[in-house]
């Protein structure tokens, strides 16, 4: 079963496809474009459509999705966590 | 092999200017806000006609002026509409509007309210809808190619499975329609911040590009001068922030899946602008759903394409609204709203090109006359967008 899907190899966040993701889930994560799986342990619950974080990033750096940068970290965030509004910004307004 | 090729052909009504729709409708088009009474009363003696209430349409002036003209006379001339009958406060603009729509060749009339009353105006009009209704249901459809459809698409109430899967679904089918010579829009100017720079090198040429810039620089300009926030729960919005969106950026990219993997832009619209050639077309709109799509409808495009991810509803009075999702949740708590379920795709059940043709063969059942979700719900949201204050 896919639980989170993720676009580009380089993406640090990946998408939840079913509901239900608790903290401890083991993750099963499909990059869509190699069609490769690999793996992850969310360490918070994640709503399905919510995103989780496949490495530790610090304040200040670049979030990828699609290969691309799609806004900033704005408070540390581990492997697992829950990655949405409180940890990330827009760069662009 | 795919579900479409050269050969495809549909049944639609072609116009007299040589346009094809896919409905046949006669409506009773407001020119302003104090016409919507007639005009539903007109709606209520004759069966088989439509009114499109609206607001505004008094003392505006300038660019925002034209616009409402363009989308009256566009909403009207769509070759969706078979007829229409034009109701105005007064006789002057109420003129300008029926002459517009007048040019497809179309039967079309307009009726002023001063000087008469609603009542003597219903009575007027209520006896030119009868007229064509009976013109109307004596049409029949044609075998038509597919070149001749246009088709719109808008995403709305998105989140992340837009941009994993219903949005490139509509991309794939997208990739499959544009080399056939059809006509296809997409839109959402300020939608596009932090991937503007990738629909820029899907541009065909330089003119296209720089038109297309030019469009995206003076939406960010509107948006610097008005902003008071980062526009959180604005752009994203409270809808696309629940479902998992978090920035513009993401969002952006999601909604760019829309225009596939090889389109070309073709060309730049200004809002309510019909196109004038085929292929794949960029309009200037907002990402209010309904302003977009009555936008697409007055630019002449007959079918759209709807990807949503949190489950927005919305229909078109004119238009077949087709809704795709790719959220699984979304489908099953919504089912009535929903048109083509691809969340098969994110369970890698269903492959992209299968999504895409799932898609395609909705569209064509949808063009030969089945009815959306949307249009058995009775969802005919007619939203005119305003550019600046009235005077």
């Amino acid at each position: 079963m896919i639980h989170v899907v993720l676009h580009d190899a380089k993406d640090t966040v990946a998408v939840a496809v079913v509901e239900g993701i608790q903290a401890g889930t083991e993750l099963n994560a499909w990059i869509m474009d190699e069609d490769k799986t690999i793996q992850v342990i969310a360490k918070q619950p994640i709503p399905i459509g919510h995103k989780v974080a496949l490495r530790d990033m610090e304040v200040g750096e670049t979030v990828f999705k699609y290969g691309i940068d799609i806004g900033k970290v704005v408070a540390p965030i581990k492997a697992g966590d829950h990655a949405h509004v409180h940890n990330i910004k827009t760069k662009r307004w | 092999m795919s579900v479409i090729d050269q050969n495809t052909t549909f049944w639609g009504y072609r116009r007299d200017n040589g346009r094809v729709g896919v409905r046949n409708h006669v409506i009773i088009l407001p020119l302003d806000d104090l016409s919507n009474a007639a005009a539903e009363a007109v709606a209520v003696a004759i069966k088989g006609t439509m009114a499109i209430p609206h607001p505004y349409g008094r003392l505006q002036f300038g660019p925002d002026l034209d616009l409402h003209f363009r989308t009256l006379i566009g909403a009207g001339s769509n070759p969706n509409v078979a007829a229409v009958v034009v109701i105005g406060i007064e006789d002057g603009w109420t003129k300008k509007v029926v002459d517009g729509i007048a040019k497809t060749g179309k039967p079309v009339v307009g009726f002023g309210i001063e000087g008469h009353g609603d009542h003597d105006t219903i009575m007027r009009a209520s006896k030119a809808a009868k007229e064509f209704v009976h013109y109307a249901t004596a049409l029949h459809r044609v075998e038509c190619p597919i070149s001749d459809l246009w088709i719109s698409t808008k995403c709305g109430e998105s989140d992340t499975t837009s941009g994993c899967g219903a949005n490139p679904t509509v991309g794939n089918a997208f990739d499959k329609l544009h080399p056939l010579g059809t006509t296809l829009l997409f839109g959402e100017t300020s939608e596009l911040t932090g991937g503007e720079h990738i629909v820029a090198a899907r541009c065909a040429n330089d003119t296209v590009r720089s038109d297309f810039m030019k469009m995206f620089d003076r939406y960010q300009g509107m948006i610097d001068r008005w902003k008071t926030t980062d526009l959180s729960e604005s752009q994203p919005t409270k809808g696309n922030i629940a479902g998992g969106l978090t920035t513009i950026e993401e969002k952006a990219l999601g909604n760019i899946q829309k225009i596939g993997k090889k389109c070309t832009v073709d060309g730049v619209l200004d809002k309510a602008e019909e196109p004038t050639h085929p292929g794949l077309w960029f309009m200037d709109s907002s990402s209010a759903a309904a302003e977009m799509v009555t936008l697409c409808a007055a630019a002449g495009y007959v079918v759209h394409f709807f990807p949503t991810g949190q489950g927005n509803v919305i229909g078109n009075p004119i238009v077949p609204v087709i809704k795709l999702c790719a959220n699984p949740r979304t489908v099953r708590l919504m089912s009535e709203h929903m048109d083509v379920d691809c969340s098969g795709l994110l369970q890698r059940e269903l492959t992209l090109d299968q999504t895409g043709d799932k898609l395609l063969e909705n569209m064509l059942q949808t063009i030969n006359g089945r009815w959306t979700a949307a249009e058995t719900l009775g969802h005919r949201e007619f939203v005119l967008t305003r550019i600046h204050e009235s005077a």
